[in-house]
């Protein structure tokens, strides 16, 4: 079943849509239009149009820390399909700084980058990366890594540098906390995370060209979590993440947690699970009902020769493979894999970093055709039987398929025998 | 034979030595050419470095031949002979002639490690000893279809004495000989052209001794060896470069070995050089700079004079120091410069992207800084090679000596 859902309200009176036209934002430039619904699972294939293209989602977005892809030029990343690409407002906050990026015509116009832009809020660099960080009701107070000055990242801040950087997507500030952290700071950060949400809302100088993202919380906890949506779903935002996981903490906690979120997240709005990039989880968590996942980890662990494949990875630096003459998966398509064979790249990456490009746009390939793959399959009605097939091809045997797996894929009715 | 295919078609020669033409009937079956004054592509393992075939072909005109060098592929020796098909195959380059020299011009390596018998590379595990039969069997690996002979090239560092630098020459020719030999009796290199290396410090009797013996042997071309840019001051380069090629005949090419940097390119041509190996880029590269240097011949010079204001003086001997072909992209001046890194250039990186960016990829020692300066600069120089061609072709050598002297403007 198809339906679109606009966030322009006013145009779109069919009668599917008319009982939701009251949550939905007064003229977000976002659009989701459901192209399947899995049948068996929560899984469903959009098409989310922003500024500056349609996304297919389910959707992987690599990430391009300090406006910058990794060795990737913005050319190569767009080849490969890419529709979406994540910045950090904390790095780029600090260099080159928002007023510079915003006299180049916004990230978009720095990096020259025509696709869409997700940027974070900069509140999870900030705790993770700084040490000297301390969050009140105002905001994250931290000092700056370059020059020791004091700096506040409030809400406002941080929506203030996100609309200089001009990004489709801006996430709300948020406290975060550990995953493994318990108590009462999970259920003040959450709360506090809805009144930041509400600051964020009001301080969008954009919001007809920037969609603002609320972000769940609650922990681990699902009667806080269950709280925040509660809370998060009665605001006027055109998407929603689900926060605060992807910490370490169980994977059994972890896909309750997701599950439970794409419960009660409303249907017509794009759900961003954040920091998920794992094939396994990726593959899971659509099957929970998610769209939108991002990760540093396949351009991350590409720099250190470790190249995905269907059956895990391969480590191109091993010694096993410096007489190896195939490409890293012979089924592949990306640039890498049609011209080079693991022996060369082994050999390559005692010479030059190209080495390193090489398996970064083999991983980003792999995410994106994994997702296009996920995609196609719910399209086509048969994501249960492209999960079983996928599970027999990256685990030796099935005794091996992690226990969170089967019980989350149980969950939505798909069995792995 | 040795002498492979290689034709070289000379269309004038200016002032009885600088040669405009075009090597012909280059690779194994002969389709690929390449026009002289030319520039080699100066690569890592068959890699230009940071860049990936995508990136590297966003370049339009790349010269048809690929340098790689011993000191990259020695390690590799049993993969490659495990491999079988050769060099080119295995790097997945396809459409290219592959030159194969001892050393990396980019990285001079450590003195003191030749003997009469040996020469030695350095790849990234350290020292490799090379007889003149691991030479050849490495140059069976490989199969490249130009490769310089066997050389003893330690002679370039100040204060060598006269007998060194004779036993040298003596080695070198000795190394060629053996390398001849093993090379026509090896079916995997037939078709494979050999360079043989003229060797000879600053002694010029010296220099024309090595220059002629080697003229006497079945090569397909010369490699003018140590003569790179700390070895020796300009005046002296040009009289040793004048007097070798003088020895030298005239239908068959010659490479300097270790010279890039464009006024010093300009007069070893007039000194009778063809070919040089591309790194110099690669160096301006690794330094955060972009090459600005103008080459244009076909515009007016007297106005475009008033605008520029040299950004010091040409002078500089250290490889690693900024010359003033180039802007330092890490200067602080360009944080906010949304002008590309050179007004008018066609490379990917001026089409696409601006001073203020490159600069931030510097600052937060981003990779992709490395790749938008591996293409523009490559570009850059190979724009260079092609205005030096027309200069010739076109009597303006005098001209695109003056522009160069003005070096980048002040930008």
């Amino acid at each position: 079943m198809a339906a679109t859902i606009k966030c322009g309200g006013d145009r779109d009176t069919s009668e599917s849509t008319m009982s939701v036209k009251k949550v939905l934002c007064s003229a977000a430039p976002l659009t989701l239009r459901i192209v399947a619904e899995c049948p068996v699972t929560k899984a469903r294939a959009c098409d989310l149009t922003l500024p500056h293209c349609t996304v297919s989602t389910p959707v992987f977005m690599p990430v391009g820390t300090q406006g910058t892809l990794k060795g990737i030029t913005a050319d190569q990343l767009d080849s490969l399909g890419c529709q979406i690409c994540l910045g950090n407002t904390y790095h780029l906050g600090m260099r080159p700084g928002p007023d510079l990026i915003e006299k180049a015509n916004g990230l978009h116009g720095f990096m020259n980058w025509k696709r869409n832009l997700l940027t974070d809020s900069g509140g999870f660099q900030m705790v993770s990366l700084v040490e000297l960080s301390e969050v009140t009701e105002e905001g994250v107070k931290f000092k700056s890594p370059y020059n020791g000055k004091e700096i506040l990242l409030s809400p406002e801040e941080s929506i203030s540098i996100q609309n200089s950087l001009g990004s489709d997507i801006m996430m709300q500030l948020d406290d975060v906390v550990s995953s493994t952290v318990k108590g009462p700071r999970v259920e003040e950060a959450m709360h506090r995370s809805i009144r930041w949400l509400d600051r964020c809302i009001a301080a969008n100088k954009n919001p007809d060209k920037q969609n603002l993202f609320a972000i769940i919380q609650g922990g681990l906890d699902a009667e806080l979590r269950q709280a925040c949506l509660n809370e998060m779903t009665q605001r006027d935002v055109p998407g929603f993440a689900i926060g605060g996981l992807s910490g370490g903490e169980e994977k059994d906690d972890f896909w309750r947690m997701v599950t439970l979120s794409t419960e009660h997240l409303p249907r017509e709005k794009p759900r961003y699970l954040m920091g998920v990039g794992y094939a396994v989880d990726l593959v899971v968590c659509v099957a929970l009902g998610c769209d939108m996942f991002d990760c540093v980890f396949p351009t991350r662990t590409a720099r250190f020769g470790s190249a995905l494949v269907p059956w895990g990875s391969l480590q191109v630096k091993q010694k096993q493979y410096a007489k190896d003459f195939q490409p890293i998966d012979p089924d592949c398509q990306c640039p890498t894999c049609r011209r080079h064979s693991r022996a060369y790249l082994h050999a390559l990456f005692k010479s030059d970093t190209a080495a390193m490009h090489h398996i970064t746009i083999h991983n980003i390939s792999y995410q994106l055709t994994l997702m296009r793959s996920v995609r196609q399959s719910i399209v086509e009605g048969r994501l249960p039987e492209f999960i079983r097939t996928f599970m027999k091809r990256m685990f030796p045997s099935q005794d091996q398929y992690p226990s969170w797996a089967v019980d989350a894929l149980a969950s939505v009715n798909v069995t792995l025998d | 034979m040795a002498g492979g295919r290689v034709q070289l078609e000379l269309s004038r020669v200016v002032q009885g030595r600088a040669r405009l033409g075009v090597l012909k009937g280059l690779g194994r079956t002969g389709q690929h050419s390449l026009g002289i004054p030319g520039c080699l592509l100066y690569t890592h393992f068959g890699t230009v470095p940071h860049l990936t075939q995508e990136t590297l072909h966003t370049i339009t005109n790349l010269p048809s031949v690929t340098q790689v060098t011993l000191s990259h592929i020695a390690e590799h020796q049993e993969v490659l002979e495990e491999f079988k098909d050769g060099f080119k195959k295995f790097a997945g380059l396809h459409d290219t002639v592959l030159y194969c020299s001892l050393h990396d011009p980019a990285s001079p390596c450590p003195t003191g490690y030749t003997t009469n018998k040996t020469a030695s590379v350095w790849g990234s595990g350290g020292r490799i000893e090379v007889s003149a039969a691991k030479f050849m069997a490495l140059q069976k690996t490989v199969q490249p279809d130009w490769y310089q002979s066997m050389a003893d090239g330690e002679t370039w560092q100040a204060g060598a004495s006269r007998k060194r630098v004779r036993k040298s020459v003596d080695r070198t020719l000795a190394h060629l000989d053996e390398c001849l030999l093993l090379h026509q009796k090896s079916q995997e290199l037939d078709g494979t052209a050999v360079f043989g290396v003229v060797e000879g410090g600053d002694v010029l009797e010296e220099r024309v001794r090595s220059a002629r013996e080697t003229a006497k042997r079945p090569v397909a071309g010369f490699c003018l060896d140590g003569f790179q840019t700390d070895a020796m001051d300009g005046d002296l380069r040009t009289q040793l470069v004048t007097a070798v090629t003088e020895e030298l005949p005239e239908d068959k090419p010659r490479l300097l070995q270790g010279v890039g940097r464009p006024d010093e390119v300009l007069a070893c041509v007039e000194a009778g050089v063809d070919l040089f190996e591309g790194f110099f880029p690669f160096q301006v590269t690794e330094r955060g700079g972009a090459l600005c240097f103008r080459f244009d011949i076909h515009s007016d010079l007297e106005r475009a004079g008033e605008e520029v204001q040299p950004n010091g003086g040409p002078g500089c001997d250290d490889r690693t120091q900024a010359t003033h072909f180039e802007v330092n992209l890490k200067d602080k001046r360009f944080q906010d410069d949304f002008r590309p890194l050179v007004e008018g250039c066609g490379c990917y990186c001026c089409q696409n992207h601006q001073r203020a960016y490159v600069h931030h990829l510097l600052a937060t020692n981003e990779l992709l800084a490395g790749v938008l300066l591996a293409i523009h600069n490559t570009s850059h120089y190979q724009g260079f090679f092609r205005a030096l061609r027309d200069a010739l072709a076109q009597d303006k050598l005098d001209l695109l000596k003056k522009r160069l002297q003005m070096g980048g403007e002040e930008n």
